[in-house]
This record gives structure tokens, sequence and C-alpha cells, in this order.
């Protein structure tokens, strides 16, 4: 059984050397390969970014925002072993799995000048999308080994025909045009392999590396990819995910989704961008502030003054000022593009605008007010 | 090749040390690769040696791997800055046990200069932390920051210009920091919701505050039992030049030793002098801006079990920091005077049975002012000898345990 397998993955291999045609998934054990195309989960042709078969596309109701890039997200599991379903934690994914995410851009010309746009998501047809005016930026992959998680970061070549595997990560210089005709120079950075678990450790004491976005309540939307789905319900029908649903699956809100309650988007928003970190056992447990959906209070950060924060106060006082965001900690740490200030702390070189209105909103909806003895 | 490259950076740090520099002297750019390969490659037991050389990176470095030691030349020979640094919120960042760092320095990253969060048994030995361009708003936060750690020893290191604190230990378990020098930062040394910590042998200078013991509220642990002792501590004068919200940026400039909310805190055999505030200071969280806002119910806002004693204390108190205590020592000492050499806010547990829960001095003519903080400032006054003049038990010293045994 094993010498077989061994063949197939042989097979593959060379079958994705010659004309890069119906390339196969191909679960690496052990070795990392220099080159995407060896996952199979993913090839590329003149026009187009072809998604393997057997390979399932899917998005989250919220994301994390990486400097304005726009993303594909897939994951694939071995044969006959769907994930296990959990309410509050990530899928209990089998060892095999694969998940991409892959950051590109809208971009002004087919030549790569490093000039790119606020754009949005390529819809996939049939089982690709198109990559014109769109620049591939860089492809992550997560794996699940018999040793866990592993993360690799593959960068698209200049040509756009392969990425390929840098382990250091790299910063690409790029110019921002937003909509309102404003440039931004901004270096987009693609994180190296121990960057990798700054944000996927987010259990600081066990620093064991999984994926972020594969819970229930961020894939608990509409599909944009199986019409007439919910993500879970067609997950579920295709064999992809198993386990007893008991009650409604929990579900984030879409941020952008203005028929929701402010609360609801900002608090999905916090979610998605800060809880991976600031959590109860993650890496920013040090500085007291809980992000998750279901923190309150002082440990979601109202009327909580900062432990560590230093340059990061901006001056201010409190992480969260009920009916004051100009006066709330958190708003500066989402606004400022200084490095040693800013939240989240990786990932992000320029200031998500829409997000910070977003936030400011919820902020400027609370009521109540804080206190100051001094 | 090789050897060009070795000659240009000895020429860069010859340059460097030629001139007052008013910008960071640049570095080798190319060995950023290969110590962040280094880095991710990792296996326990290794020993990554940095070269003597001054090397320039723009991003942070991390390692994720136990049983790592990342050694240098020297602290004054192999270099990293990270001057044009545009990610990452520190220059280092560990996430791992088993960890030494020796003989290196680390200039002006963009947030903190060094990170330990969460590991055992961490030793960080003649590491220098700096911001070259002098104490700055500006400048990262912390020097030297491990936090959540247990069984560390850090000395012989030096934290200049940190815009926090040099060397911050926080919410951590059984240290010692011994023999280090701190001087131009905000806070000189701090020690933060830890548990069982020997201070000793340091020097703190230039500081806006010297060495700091204090307790912050929602945090997973309080802290207690810290000995500072045998630590030269003067001339803390600089003015505070941290930022609004941070808890340092209440402290006033000229600060020798100061204990905020913390318990069984022991000060002695220090050489304590010219503290411009005040050479000792005890305080609740109720007289800094840290105690504003909420506070978890199980925090302890009141600092217990202070002892000063056997103290070299001289000159301090002279020109406190702020006008409300320019004012308060007018009124105590007179334009001439200065503020006695332990300052006390006043607080107290209401089911503290009185002053003698919280300090006691035994340190020769050394004085106590209580300022009187609960009614306001109302009535301060330096307390009668006999209110302080107790003694705790005395704590042991802190043994670090495998394999870090001494």
């Amino acid at each position: 059984m094993l010498r077989f397998y061994c063949i197939c993955i042989v097979f593959a291999a060379l079958a994705s050397c010659s004309e890069r045609k119906e390339p196969a998934p191909v679960f690496h054990a052990e070795e990392n390969p220099e080159r995407l195309s060896d996952w199979g989960m993913l090839a590329e042709t003149a026009d187009e970014l072809v998604i393997s078969d057997g390979v399932t596309p899917y998005d989250l109701a919220t994301p994390l925002f990486s400097d304005y890039a726009l993303k594909l997200r897939t994951v694939w599991i071995p044969n006959g072993a769907p994930a296990a379903y959990n309410m509050d934690s990530v899928f209990d994914f089998p060892v095999g799995t694969i998940i991409t995410k892959t950051f590109y851009y809208s971009v002004p010309s087919n030549e790569w000048t490093g000039d790119v746009t606020i754009g949005r998501e390529r819809s996939v047809n049939g089982n690709a999308i198109a990559l014109d005016h769109l620049r591939l930026i860089e492809t992550r992959i997560l794996v699940h080994r018999e040793t866990g998680w592993a993360a690799l970061p593959y960068i698209w070549n200049e040509e756009q025909t392969e990425a390929v595997l840098k382990r250091t990560g790299a910063v690409i210089p790029m110019t921002l045009h937003r909509g309102d005709g404003r440039t931004e120079e901004f270096g987009y950075l693609v994180p190296n392999v121990n960057q990798c678990a700054g944000c996927h450790a987010s259990d600081a004491t066990a620093r064991v590396i999984e994926p972020i976005g594969l819970k229930a309540r961020h894939l608990n939307k509409a599909s944009s990819f199986a019409p007439g789905f919910n993500q879970l319900d067609y997950w579920l029908a295709k064999g992809l995910l198993t386990g007893g649903i008991a009650g409604p699956a929990p579900r984030n809100a879409v941020w952008t989704d203005e028929s929701e309650p402010i609360e609801a988007r900002a608090r999905a928003y916090l979610d998605a961008n800060c809880s991976h970190c600031h959590n109860p056992v993650g890496p920013a447990d040090t500085s007291g502030l809980n992000l998750e959906p279901d923190a309150a209070g002082p440990a979601l950060g109202v009327c909580k003054t900062p432990i560590a924060a230093g340059t990061g106060t901006g001056g201010r006082v409190f992480s969260i000022v009920p009916g004051d965001p100009e006066a709330s900690i958190t708003v500066f740490r989402m606004e400022t593009d200084n490095p040693g200030a800013m939240m989240p702390e990786l990932g992000r070189a320029v200031t998500h605008k829409e997000g910070v209105a977003l936030v400011s909103e919820w902020i400027a909806a609370m009521d109540g007010e804080c206190s100051r003895s001094g | 090749m090789m050897r060009l490259v070795l000659a240009v950076a000895a020429f860069t740090a010859l340059a460097a040390c030629g001139q007052k520099e008013t910008a960071p002297a640049p570095g080798d750019e190319s060995y950023q690769e290969t110590l962040m390969a280094q880095l991710i490659d990792a296996r326990s037991g290794d020993i990554i040696e940095i070269p003597a050389g001054r090397f320039a990176f723009d991003r942070s470095l991390s390692l994720t791997v136990d049983g790592v030691t990342i050694r240098g030349a020297g602290m004054d020979k192999s270099v990293l800055t990270f001057a044009n640094q545009i990610a990452g919120a520190e220059g280092l960042l560990i996430t791992a046990s088993d960890f030494t760092i020796e003989d290196l320095a680390i200039e002006d990253t963009k947030g903190d200069a060094l990170k330990i969060s969460e590991g055992k048994n961490i030793v960080i030995r003649r590491v220098r932390t700096e911001w070259t361009t002098g104490p700055k708003t500006e400048n990262g936060a912390y020097g030297i920051y491990p936090v959540q750690v247990e069984n560390l020893l850090m000395e012989e290191s030096v934290a200049i210009g940190a815009s926090d604190a040099g060397l911050y230990i926080g919410q951590s378990k059984n240290v010692i920091i011994r023999n280090n020098r701190a001087e131009y930062n905000v806070a000189g040394i701090e020690i933060e919701n830890t548990f069982d910590a020997d201070v000793y042998g340091n020097v703190a200078t230039n500081n806006t505050g010297g060495i700091l013991v204090f307790n912050m509220p929602n945090l997973k642990q309080p802290g207690a039992r810290t000995r500072v002792f045998n630590n030269e501590i003067y001339e803390n004068n600089t003015k505070n030049f941290g930022h609004e919200g941070t808890p340092v940026a209440s402290i006033p400039a000229g600060s020798g030793v100061v204990v905020n909310s913390n318990d069984q805190v022991e000060i002695f055999g220090n050489n304590i002098r010219d503290n411009k505030t005040a050479n000792v200071i005890v305080a609740s969280v109720f007289s800094s801006d840290i105690g504003d806002g909420d506070m978890s119910e199980d925090f302890d806002p009141y600092p217990e079990k202070i002892f000063v004693y056997d103290n070299m204390f001289e000159g301090g108190g002279d020109n406190p920091d702020g006008l409300e205590l320019q004012a308060l020592k007018l009124a105590i000492a007179g334009p001439m005077g200065r503020i006695p050499d332990v300052l006390w806010d006043g607080y107290m547990d209401p089911e503290a049975s009185g002053p003698q829960d919280v300090l006691c001095v035994q340190n020769g003519e050394a004085k106590v002012l209580n300022v009187d903080g609960p009614n306001g400032n109302k009535s301060p006054r330096i307390a009668e000898p006999a209110i302080h003049d107790c003694a705790f038990e005395k704590l042991p010293a802190v043994e670090l345990t495998e394999p870090l045994a001494e």
C-alpha cells in the first residue's frame, strides 16, 4: 500500500513537470517542495488560476484585513476523511489536509509596476479565476502532518507562472491607489515561517500551529461558490465535514453588511483581526485584553487601562471610551502605521480605513463613561 | 568578498564611534536572510553565533524552538540595528524555553527590542538594547522584555533610551536580575506582576524612575516577594518622556525606587541618592493613572509588607517633579528643605490594622512622608518614627532551579 502511494506521488510530480495539465492534489508528509505546483492545489494557465478537482474554495463571513490584498482560500482533505465539527474551535481536520490562501491584488496594468488598487475578490467561474488585471503575490500553505500543522509561504514569480517557497518571507514594495485618488507607498510583508506561528499559534502556551479561519462562526454564511447553499451545509453535503451540529451553528456577521447590527459587525471584525492573539490563552494574554466574540467589560477593553502598550497608547488612557472613538486606544492602534504601535502587529502596513470607521461607529454608539482617579 | 564585507562593517563601526551621531549608523543588510534562516532552521541544542559587525534588519526576527542559544561577539561588537524597520512589533521575539542570549546589541527598534514570551529557563547575559539618538517619546517601549517566563537570569546587560522600561520583567516567576545597567529610560528596571524576584547589583541612573515594583490590575497573576538590594540608584531625574496612558507615564521625574500595589517588597543595602522627587515611593494604584478605569474584583490595590532597611540615602527630594509635589515640599520642608527619603501615599486596606501592615522602615535617620492621599492630600505629614518602626519577616533569596541552579 505504501509503495503504491509513493508511486502516485512520483507520478503526480512527473505530471506537473510536463504540461501542467490536470494537476492532482499531493500531500507531502515531510518534505517542503520548492514549488507551489508540487502540491497540486492550484494551477496557472496563461489567463486563469485553476483550482484542482477535489479542492474546495471557501470564504469567511468577515476576514482578516491584509493591506487590501484579495484572497482565494481552498481546502483539500484526503479521500473519505471529513473534518469533525466543533462549535467554537477549529474543526478537527485529518492528517493530510491542505489549506491554501492565495493573496492577490487588482492592478491597473497587466505590466507589474507595484501599483495596486482596492478591488473586489474575483468570482470563481467553473473552477478558475481570471488573471486579467490581477497580480498574484503569494500563496500560503497550511498542511496537516503527523507532527502537526506546518505553515509555508510561496511567492509568485515575476512571470506569474509559478510560486516558489520562501521560508524567510519578503517585503514587496507596492503603491496603493485608494478610491479617492490618493496613493500610498508601502511594503507588503510576506511573513517568514516563524512569523506564521505569531498568528497561527493562538494558544501561546501550547504553541501549536493551527488554522484560524476554519471555525463554524467564520464559515457559517451563504456559500460564494455553491449558490443557494449555506457554506457549512455544503461542506456537510460534500463530505468535507461531519459531526452533529446541535442547534444553530455560531455565526459571525459580515462586516460590510449594513443590514446587520453595528455591534455584531464590529465584533466580527475584531474577532477576525485580533482574537488569534487577543484571547484568554493567546500571545496577547499578557495585555489582559480579550477580543473573542463573548468577551465583555474591561477584558474587551471598555475603560481598561493598558499594561504594556508603550507607543501604542497614542497618548490615550483607555482601550475603549464609550461614545468617544477618538479617545480610544483601540482606534489609535488600528489607525497608526507605526510598526511599534500598530495592531495587528504583523500583516498590515496601511490603514484599513473602512475597518477603523466600523469600529469607531460601534464605540461612538456605546453608552457609559470611564472615570479617572488621577 | 567576505573580507570586503567585514572591512565595510569595521569601517561603519569606526564611523559610528568617531562622531556624535545624529542618526543611527547604517549596517550590513545582507545578513538578514542568513540569520532569519538560521532562526527558522534552529533545532534544540543549536548555538547560533552572530559575528562581530553591524547588521541591518528591516523586519522583526523570531525564534520558536526550545533549547537554542544566540551568541554574539560582544555587546559592542555584534550589533543588530533596526533603524530602518518597517514591520514587526519588536526586534527579536522569542517564544521558547531553555533559551540563552548573550553578548550582542539590539538597536533602534520601532517597538520593543528583545521580547521573550512564555518560556522557562531563560538566560539573558551581556545584551545591550539601545535607542541611540537619546531619550525620546518615539523610541520603542521596552528594551529587554521577558513576560510570563519562569526561572529567569538576566545579568550584566544594558538598557538605554526605552520610552517605557529598559529592563521589564512582567507576569513572571522566580527571577534574578543582577549587575545590569539601565539609563535614560522612563523606568530603569521594572518588576511587574511577578513572584519571587531578586534585583541586585544593578545600576539605575538618569532614568525618570530607577527601579519599579508594580502590580497592575486585570492580569492573570498579581505579584509579590521582590527583593531590591545592593543596587546603585542615583540621579534618576530625566524628564518623563513616556506615552500618556502607559503605567510609567505617571512616574514623577526624580524617583529612586517606586513600589505600586505590590506586596512583600524588601528594599535594603542600596545606595540611593539624589533622586529629586524622592528616593523611595510607596503607593497604591489609587495614586497613579493606572488605577483609572475598571479593575478586576480580585485585584488588591494596596501595597503591603514593604520593608525598607539599611540603605545608604543621600540627597534627593529637593526638587520634586510637578507643581503639586513642589507645593508639598514647600509646605513640609520649606524652600531649602527636601522631601524625606520615603514617600508613602497613605492608602491602606480598610482591613489593615495600621501603617505597620504596609510599611516598615529600619533605616537610621530616614523619615517617611505620608502625603495623606485618601483625604485628598489635606494633611500631609512626616510620620512619627514609631509609626513605621517595625519589621517584617525577611524573604529568602531566590534560588534558580535546574537547569539554571547555581
